[in-house]
């Protein structure tokens, strides 16, 4: 074997193994394939699409609100998706924030204001697992980057409900869903078709409703991509431009080096 | 960037070449300049603290006389409920020798609710003058024991070394007796 | 005291009290004599300390805002990717960063292998090289767990345990290194006492290594001595502009990593709170400890596992004495040129064996390529240095460089 066949099977099988090395991890829980979508956000340029994530807070806080909290979202973060800030502030005020203690030392409720979180809907993860028959509904702020897949995995659960295939035993009170680690979920199917009514018209389908809150959780769980994907451009420009030149300089600082 | 190894002869080569040095040279300096931008801009208020938190305040409770401290951007707020005698002291003074002109019309939006920021202007320190056993300085209203600057009934700075009125900080009148800071 | 690169008379009024501009001149400048033929890999270690600055400026700043205390330090994280000014560039270079710091190290390495680096008399050159690669290791190790997700709770939770191996007091020391019973808030406070500290240790190693550098001087492809003036060139400008070729290659593949890809290198797990009570079903540790990660699984005995896993690196610090061959670079060695591939691929093996769990046949090939790695350099190295014969060497590098036009400057 010569040593050029030697090099090049070394590098064919380590882009192999880097490769599968990455597959195996990104397989995860083993689940089927997800149902890959084609995300606005995907991409060096991607970007979140305004009413999409707008929708899809919408289904966040009418459908999903009930159990599971967004802690690490402030109302004054909704600018950010295309709400004015009156439209922010309007919808912050239709939630109450706890606030005090006040001068006799009790806490008390007042409307929402914009630098306030959005509201837990139970007071401690005790209070939430006894409300949902011992589970824990998670916090969802950073669901789309704390699960293999991201919002594909996000979108393939909601989506991914059906009934369990033969002689498989669901648990009282579960769901089958073949996306989720061990295939029973106490979260029963969250969206359905016209489970909320979009104010922009959108025909507001099961799926339309995943999607759109699929986006919103990435939203929610990586709020400056657009900033990165914006910054990411321009500085990659510049550097492979001052690379060239760096390159173009040590060419001829070398030229008389013979 | 220079080089010690002088390249031969050539007019045009040397200028192309300085030209490169140039330019290669300025564009690693504004790329410094633009990565330490982050890490400098790193320090100034973030988000959440440039989202401020307004202060909301009952004014019920206050008696006449007496006065009450807040936090608002983690700073005091002074709110006095002056007596109709300070008020009328503050309005007289309008047209004393002030060293930071300023009626007190203009720092109130309501007579008798004096609110200001209760860092002195001299070098941030927070005046005296809050409780009714604290010294109130010569002219009635509060007294810097940092460096001894005296303020009066509007706040306005009268003797001692700092420049400056204390400041009126942004506040409306939600209904008679509620205010909200910030 | 003249000196070429001291023009001005401010500069001869400090030079005068602080030679430090002839000292920069004789480390990087005019004055360091570098063999002419040094192609880009030598550029990594300049590159490494490239790395190393950036992890420390950006790991400083980050430092203002993570708050190492169990029930906040998720919550100053996410603070940092939500609401500082250019927090989530920071952090997202800052581990990224740490990741192309392994990436320019071990190609370092690997290079240091092939072209013979560590041999007379360069032996204590890479003996600091060694210990800022285990210096290295443990800052990243801790710096993985500050996030504290449920990854960093349960890496450090595994890589600590590992000391209950050592017999008798094992208990009592990982006890001591805890500072309590478990993983816990203690844990978490000196991680970031002591992964603020290492960095700075990191750089006083460096520069030990730049002082064994600068008296053994570069290696050089050829492996063979500078002889005259003629086989080298100053430092300046020559290798100054060729090493910010590689700098600027290294920030363009930063760049890509921090501003496109930056979660791939991490791991999902971390973005959910440390849970003392619930075991994500794969850890995996960092890329960068896979090859070790899968040589400690390769043995089913615990103290074994550990041994070995410390051994698989300690044994770097004999290896000027294990290979036999009087010629430094595989380039003029026909035999072990091929098994240094072998060994590459022999170590991304261990890689994917440690990304996979350790059941069915990636026990058996981790054995083996565990196996293999010791024996490449315990067997190998010896063997093949004692019976190999050689290609001839060039008389000098300024004849093999400028002599002859196929081997002038392989870049």
């Amino acid at each position: 074997m010569s040593l050029n066949m030697i090099k090049k099977a070394s590098v064919t099988l380590a882009a192999t193994l880097v490769l599968s090395a990455s597959a195996a991890l990104a397989a995860g829980g083993g689940g089927p394939a997800l149902k890959t979508q084609n995300w606005s956000f995907n991409g060096p340029t991607g970007t979140f699409d305004r009413a999409q994530v707008q929708r899809g807070y919408q289904v966040y806080s009418e459908v999903c609100a009930g159990c599971h909290s967004l802690k690490y979202v402030r109302f004054g973060n909704l600018p950010a998706i295309g709400f004015s800030e009156a439209e922010a502030k309007a919808i912050a005020a239709e939630f109450e924030a706890e606030d005090g203690p006040d001068d006799d030392g009790e806490m008390f409720m007042r409307p929402a204001r914009l630098s306030d979180a959005m509201p837990s809907p139970f007071a401690n993860d005790k209070a939430a697992r006894a409300s949902n028959n011992g589970a824990l509904p998670p916090d969802l702020s950073l669901i789309a980057k704390a699960r293999v897949g991201g919002a594909d995995y996000v979108y393939s659960l909601l989506m991914g409900y059906s009934d369990a295939p033969e002689g498989h035993e669901v648990a009282e009170g579960m769901n089958y869903n073949a996306w989720f680690p061990g295939t029973q979920i106490a979260m029963a199917p969250p969206v359905s078709d016209d489970g909320v009514e979009y104010a922009d018209g959108t025909a507001a389908t099961a799926d339309q409703q995943a999607k759109d809150v699929s986006a919103f959780l990435m939203w929610a769980a990586e709020p400056k991509l657009e900033d990165r994907h914006r910054t990411g451009l321009k500085t990659m420009i510049f550097l492979i431009i001052l690379t060239i030149l760096f390159w173009l300089v040590k060419r001829r600082v070398w030229k008389d080096a013979h | 960037m220079t080089t010690t190894t002088p390249e031969g002869g050539h007019e045009d080569g040397a200028t192309r070449r300085d030209f490169l040095y140039i330019a290669t040279g300025a564009m690693s300096v504004v790329g410094a300049g633009l990565f330490v931008w982050p890490l400098v801009d790193q320090m100034n208020p973030s988000a959440d603290v440039l989202a401020l938190a307004s202060t909301e305040l009952d004014l019920s409770a206050i008696e006449e006389g007496q006065a009450v401290t807040v936090m608002w951007r983690g700073k005091p707020v002074f709110v006095r409920h002056r007596t109709a005698e300070e008020i009328a002291t503050a309005k007289t003074d309008d047209s004393a020798a002030l060293p930071d002109i300023a009626l007190d019309s203009d720092r109130v939006q309501k007579a008798e609710w004096l609110i200001l920021i209760g860092v002195c202007t001299h070098l941030g320190c927070v005046p005296l003058g809050q409780k009714s056993t604290e010294v109130k300085g010569e002219y009635g209203g509060w007294f810097c024991p940092c460096h001894g600057s005296h303020y009066d009934t509007s706040g306005r700075i009268r003797k001692g070394p700092a420049p400056k009125n204390l400041g009126v900080p942004p506040y409306v009148f939600l209904d008679d007796s509620h205010i909200r800071i910030g | 005291m003249s000196n070429p690169g001291v023009t001005t008379q401010v500069m001869q009024w400090v030079e005068t009290r602080l030679p430090i501009f002839s000292f920069i001149n004789h480390s990087v400048g005019t004055e360091y004599p570098t063999p002419r033929n040094l192609n880009y890999w030598w550029s990594l270690g300049s590159i490494a300390g490239v790395a190393l600055v950036l992890q420390i400026v950006t790991g400083i700043v980050l430092a203002m805002h993570y708050v190492p205390h169990a029930d906040m330090a998720f919550d100053s994280v996410e603070h940092i990717m939500r609401d500082v000014n250019y927090g989530w560039m920071l952090r997202y270079m800052h581990a990224n960063g740490a990741s192309l710091f392994f990436v320019a190290v071990y190609i370092h390495m690997f290079r240091g292998l092939y072209f013979g680096s560590y041999k007379a008399p360069r032996e204590l050159l890479w003996w600091f090289g060694i210990l800022i690669f285990l210096a290295m290791m443990a800052t990243a190790f801790m710096g993985y767990v500050l996030p504290w997700g449920q990854m960093s709770f349960w890496g450090a939770t595994v890589i600590t345990n590992m000391f209950t191996a050592i017999p008798v007091v094992g208990e009592a020391v990982t006890t001591w290194l805890w500072g309590g019973y478990s993983v816990a808030g203690p844990t978490l406070q000196r991680f970031f006492s002591l992964h603020y500290l290492l960095p700075f240790v990191i750089f006083a190693l460096m520069f030990l290594h730049l002082w064994a550098l600068h008296t053994s001087k570069s290696n050089n492809p050829l492996g063979i001595d500078v002889k005259s003036e003629k086989d080298t060139l100053p430092f300046h400008p020559y290798f100054t502009t060729k090493d910010l070729v590689g700098f600027g290659v290294f920030f363009v593949i930063l760049a890509y990593w921090v501003f496109f890809n930056p979660n791939y290198m991490g791991h999902p797990d971390n973005y959910i709170p440390a849970n003392p009570l619930v075991t994500p079903p794969h850890i995996v540790p960092e890329w960068y400890f896979l090859p070790f990660y899968a040589i400690l699984r390769a043995v089913p005995d615990k103290l074994g596992g550990v041994v070995l896993m410390l051994g698989a690196i300690l044994i770097l610090f004999v290896i000027p004495w294990l290979d036999t061959s009087r010629v430094r670079s595989a380039t003029f060695r026909p035999v072990y040129k091929g098994f240094f591939w072998i060994f590459v691929v022999n170590g991304l093996v261990l890689g994917w064996i440690g990304a996979n769990p350790p059941e069915g046949a990636y026990i058996i090939i981790g054995r083996i390529a565990t196996a293999y790695y010791f024996a490449h350099f315990i067997l190998v190295m010896p063997i093949v240095g004692w019976f190999e014969k050689p290609k001839p060497l060039p008389d000098s590098i300024a004849a093999a460089v400028l002599g002859d036009d196929s081997a002038k400057e392989a870049n």
